[in-house]
C-alpha cells in the first residue's frame, strides 16, 4: 500500500511532501512521545500523532518513515511544511481523533 | 575519520542535526541499516538531551572500519543522581519542553537500549559527558 493510497481511502488532507506519496507503508504507529517514535516506530512506518512541529520532521526524517497524520484537524507549522517537502515526507492531515483514525488504518494496513 | 558539532542549548529548530549528518554518512559507506536505526536512536536522544537540558555541548564523533564512537561533551545542570536519570519516565525536562513530546524520561533508556558500551559521567553545576560506542559490523545489541 502506498502513501497515495490511504491519503483517498481515509480521505486525508496533503499538507505537504507531495514528492513522497509514492512510498510504500509498511506499518502504523501512533504515539505523541517524540522518544517513543524514535524508540519504536519501523522504518517504512506511517506515524499518526497530534504534534504539529518541525522536531517531528527530524524523526519522521532520521526513522525513514513514509509519512506523518496528524490528527484532531491540528495543522502543520510553515517550518515542518518545509522540512517535509525538503525531504519528500508528506504530512498529512484528519479531523478525526488519533483513536478513530488509528482504527481505520490499522484495518486498511492488515 | 573525525567530525565535531556544536550544539546550542534551547535551538529545538537545529535539533537532529548532527543526527542527520552522521546518519547520511554512515548510508554513504554502506553501513547496515539497523546499525545505522542504532546509531541514529543514540545520537538523536544525546543530541536533543543537550538542547532541553545544557547550555551548549559539543558532538565528538570518531569514526573506523568497525566502531562509531560519539562523545557528547556539555556545559549546562549536570545530573546529580545518575541511576535515577537512567530510570525509565524519570525526566526533569521543563514543561514546554514535555509539551513538545520531549521529556518523557525515555531517553537515556534509548541510548541504553542501543548502544554497545555506554558511558555517562555528569558533575552537578558544570556538566554531562556521554560516551557511546556502537558497533558497525554486528546488527544485534
Amino acid at each position: 500500500m502506498k502513501v497515495t493510497d490511504i491519503v483517498e481511502k481515509l480521505n486525508l488532507k496533503v499538507f505537504s511532501g507531495h514528492e513522497g506519496l509514492g512510498a510504500e507503508i509498511t506499518g502504523g504507529y501512533a504515539s505523541d512521545l517524540l522518544s517513543d517514535v524514535m524508540g519504536h516506530a519501523e522504518a517504512g512506518a506511517v506515524w499518526v500523532t497530534i504534534q504539529t512541529h518541525r522536531n517531528v520532521m527530524a524523526i519522521a526524517s532520521l526513522r525513514d518513515l513514509s509519512a506523518v497524520i496528524i490528527t484532531c484537524g491540528e495543522k502543520p507549522g510553515d517550518d515542518t511544511m518545509t522540512q517535509s517537502n525538503e525531504e519528500a515526507i508528506p504530512v498529512l492531515g484528519t479531523d478525526l481523533s488519533t483513536f478513530e483514525l488509528a482504527g481505520r488504518l490499522h484495518a486498511i494496513l492488515r | 575519520m573525525s567530525f565535531e558539532y556544536r550544539v546550542t542549548g534551547g535551538d529545538f529548530t537545529h535539533a537532529g542535526y548532527a543526527s542527520s549528518q552522521v546518519k547520511k554518512m554512515l548510508k554513504q559507506l554502506g553501513v547496515d541499516s539497523i546499525v545505522i536505526k542504532r546509531v541514529v536512536v543514540c545520537l538523536y536522544e544525546a543530541e536533543v538531551n543537550i538542547v532541553a537540558h545544557a547550555w551548549d555541548g559539543i558532538i565528538n564523533v570518531e569514526l573506523d572500519t568497525d566502531t562509531i564512537f560519539m562523545k557528547l561533551t556539555d556545559n549546562g545542570p549536570g545530573i546529580a543522581d545518575i541511576e535515577q536519570a537512567m530510570q525509565k519516565g524519570f525526566s526533569t525536562a521543563s514543561p514546554e519542553v514535555r509539551e513538545m513530546g520531549f521529556g518523557a524520561g525515555m531517553g537515556l533508556p534509548n541510548i541504553s537500549a542501543n548502544a554497545d558500551r555506554f558511558l555517562i559521567s555528569s558533575e552537578p553545576g558544570v556538566g554531562t559527558t556521554l560516551q557511546i560506542t556502537i558497533n558497525l559490523n554486528s546488527p544485534a545489541v
